[in-house]
C-alpha cells in the first residue's frame, strides 16, 4: 500500500501533502486542507455534489483519487465569491431561489461554471443537459436553471467582449437535446 | 465507500506500462485509465486489485489526429476532448454522437474511449459505436502491435481479445467523412448507462443507402451488428418504408435465448426495445441526409 508525496493547487494555493494511494480527491481536499465546501452526496460517482474543477474541468472527485491529481489545478467553490462580493452564479442562486437546503449547490455551481465557459449562453435545454450529473432532492430544477440562466445573461457582457457572438447562429452547437 | 488499498504505479510511457504490468504479473493488476468504471467498482467493493498502473498521464496515448484516410484517437483521448475535436464529427460520425450520449459533463471530462472499449461493459455505449464505424483497436503489448477489427475484439460481458499483458494504445475508424451516423439510446434511468443503444453509419447517395453498419449496445453480452438492418438497408432508397423493413428485422440472428435480462428490462422488452431503438437511430440518419437534390 504505497503512500505518495503529491501537490495541489487548491484556489491559487499550492498544498504538498502525502497520501495513500486509495485516498479521493474529495477527501484529501475536505480532510487534510479542510476545504469543506465541497459536499459528499453518494460517494458512488451519481450526485455531483462533490464536483470541483480539475485543470479547468467539471469531475466528481469522489471518482478520483488524489495521486491522480497530482500537479493538478483545482478549484472549489470557496474561490467563487466572498459573501460581500458575489460570483455571478452565486448571484443567479440567490436571485432565483436556486438552493434550498444548499447540500448539492457547490457541486452545481462548479458544473454551472463548466457549462458557461463553453457555451455562454445556454438554452435551458442545454443547462438541464449540463447539469444531468448533479442530482437535487430539493429545488425540482426549475429554479436551478433560472439560476444559470441569469448567471449566464450577468456574465455575458464579457462573453460578447471575448468575440462570443451567439445570437445570430441558427446552429445549435450541441444538438443532443433531440439526441436523447 | 473507500477502495481497498492498493500499491500505485505512475506509467509515463507505453512501454514503461508495458515493463510495470510485466513486472507485476503475478498480483492482481489493473491499468487505471480514467477511473470511470474503475474506481466505483473498487469502492463498492466490486474490485480489489492489488496493483494500479495509472496510464492518465501517458502523453502519446492521448488526442485526436486525423491523417485523410483514418481518424486515430489515443486510447486516453477523454470524450469531452474527443467532442472537442471537429475531425470527429467530421470522419466518425457514429462514434461522435454515442459519445456525446456517454454518462454525464463530469464523466465525459474523465472518461476515456480506449478504457470504454477496453472495458467492454455490455450496457456501454462505445462497442456499438466501435462496430458500426468498422474501427480498429490497437493494442500493444511486449512484442509490438496488433490491430484487432472490431468485429473480433468484443468476446463477451467484460471480456475481449486484450492480452494480460497488453493494453489499447488507439482506436482507429477509417475515415467517412462522406456518411451520416446516429445514436438512439434508452437510458437506464438510474444509471444512464444503455438499456438498449442503436448506432448507425451510413452513406448515401442519391437518396439511396451504399452501405450502413448497425451496432447495437444493451442487448447481448457484447456490442453486437444488426445483420438484419444492414441487409434491408443495403442498396434501399432511404425512407420510411425501408426504416420500417429495416427495424423489423433489428434482431435477426440475434439468439433471443441469451438477451440481457435484468430488473430494469427482461429480455423480451429489450427485443421490443431494438426495434424501436434502430427506428429511431434511422430516422435520424433520414433527418441528416441532405436531400438529393440539395447535396451536389
Ligand atoms: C455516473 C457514471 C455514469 C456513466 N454512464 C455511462 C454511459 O452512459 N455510457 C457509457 O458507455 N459509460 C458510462 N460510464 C462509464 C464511463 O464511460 C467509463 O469512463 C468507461 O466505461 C471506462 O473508461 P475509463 O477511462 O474511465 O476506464 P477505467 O475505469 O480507468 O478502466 C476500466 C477498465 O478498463 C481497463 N482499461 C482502461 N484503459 C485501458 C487500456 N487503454 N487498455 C487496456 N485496458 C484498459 C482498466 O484496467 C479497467 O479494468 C459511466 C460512469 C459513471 C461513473
Ligand atoms: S459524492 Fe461524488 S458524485 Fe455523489
Ligand atoms: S437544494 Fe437541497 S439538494 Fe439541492
Amino acid at each position: 500500500m504505497t503512500e505518495h508525496d503529491i501537490t495541489l493547487t487548491v484556489n491559487g494555493a499550492e498544498h504538498d501533502l502525502t497520501v495513500e494511494a486509495r485516498t479521493l480527491l474529495v477527501h484529501a481536499l475536505r480532510d487534510e486542507l479542510g476545504y469543506t465546501g465541497t459536499n459528499v452526496g453518494c460517494e458512488s460517482s451519481l450526485c455531483g455534489a462533490c464536483t470541483v474543477r480539475m485543470d479547468g474541468e467539471a469531475v466528481k472527485s469522489c471518482t478520483a483519487l488524489a495521486v491522480q491529481a497530482d500537479g493538478a489545478e483545482i478549484r472549489t467553490v470557496e474561490d467563487l465569491g466572498t459573501r460581500h462580493d458575489f460570483h455571478p452564479i452565486q448571484e443567479g442562486f440567490q436571485e432565483e431561489h436556486g438552493l434550498q437546503c444548499g447540500y448539492c449547490t457547490p457541486g452545481m455551481m462548479m458544473t454551472a461554471l463548466d457549462i458557461l465557459e463553453e457555451n455562454p449562453d445556454p438554452t435551458r435545454e442545454e443547462i438541464r443537459e449540463g447539469l444531468e450529473g448533479n442530482l437535487c432532492r430539493c429545488t425540482g430544477y426549475q429554479n436551478i436553471v433560472n439560476a444559470v440562466q441569469n448567471a449566464a445573461k450577468e456574465m455575458q457582457p464579457a462573453a460578447v467582449a471575448d468575440g462570443g457572438e451567439s445570437d445570430d447562429d441558427p446552429t445549435p452547437a450541441t444538438d443532443g437535446g433531440e439526441e436523447l | 465507500m473507500f477502495p481497498d488499498g492498493f500499491d500505485y504505479y505512475e506509467a509515463s510511457s507505453v512501454s514503461e506500462a508495458i515493463d510495470l504490468m510485466a513486472e507485476h504479473a503475478g498480483a492482481e493488476t489493473e491499468l487505471l485509465a480514467g477511473g470511470h468504471s474503475l474506481l466505483p467498482a473498487m469502492k463498492s467493493g466490486l474490485s480489489s486489485p492489488d496493483v494500479l498502473i495509472d496510464i492518465g498521464d501517458v502523453e502519446a496515448l492521448h488526442g485526436v489526429t486525423a491523417d485523410g484516410d483514418t481518424l486515430g484517437i489515443g486510447a486516453m483521448t477523454t470524450y469531452s476532448d474527443f467532442i472537442g475535436e471537429d475531425a470527429s464529427e467530421e470522419h466518425a460520425p457514429a462514434l461522435y454522437h454515442a459519445v456525446r450520449q456517454v454518462g454525464d459533463t463530469q464523466v465525459r471530462n474523465r472518461g476515456t474511449v480506449g478504457g470504454n472499449i477496453a472495458h467492454a461493459d455490455p450496457a456501454s455505449d462505445l462497442p456499438g459505436a466501435a462496430l458500426a464505424s468498422d474501427a480498429t483497436i490497437v493494442v500493444t503489448g511486449p512484442d509490438g502491435e496488433r490491430r484487432v477489427s472490431a468485429d473480433d475484439f468484443f468476446f463477451g460481458m467484460y471480456a475481449t481479445d486484450i492480452g494480460p499483458d497488453e493494453l489499447v494504445t488507439r482506436v482507429e475508424v477509417p475515415s467517412a467523412a462522406d456518411a451520416v451516423g446516429a445514436y438512439a439510446k434508452k437510458p437506464s434511468p438510474s444509471s444512464g448507462y444503455a438499456m438498449v443503444g442503436v448506432c448507425v453509419q451510413a452513406t448515401v447517395d442519391g437518396g439511396t443507402v451504399q452501405s450502413a453498419r448497425v451496432g447495437a449496445n444493451g442487448v447481448m453480452d457484447r456490442g453486437v451488428r444488426l445483420e438484419g438492418v444492414e441487409d434491408a438497408l443495403a442498396g434501399a432508397s432511404l425512407d420510411e418504408a425501408t426504416i420500417d423493413a429495416a427495424a423489423d428485422r433489428a434482431t435477426e440472428g440475434l439468439d433471443t435465448a441469451m438477451m440481457m435480462s435484468d430488473l430494469q428490462a427482461s429480455a423480451e422488452f429489450r427485443e421490443q426495445l431494438v426495434g424501436t431503438y434502430t427506428r429511431r437511430a434511422l430516422e435520424r440518419v433520414l433527418d441528416r441526409t441532405p436531400t438529393p437534390a440539395a447535396a451536389d
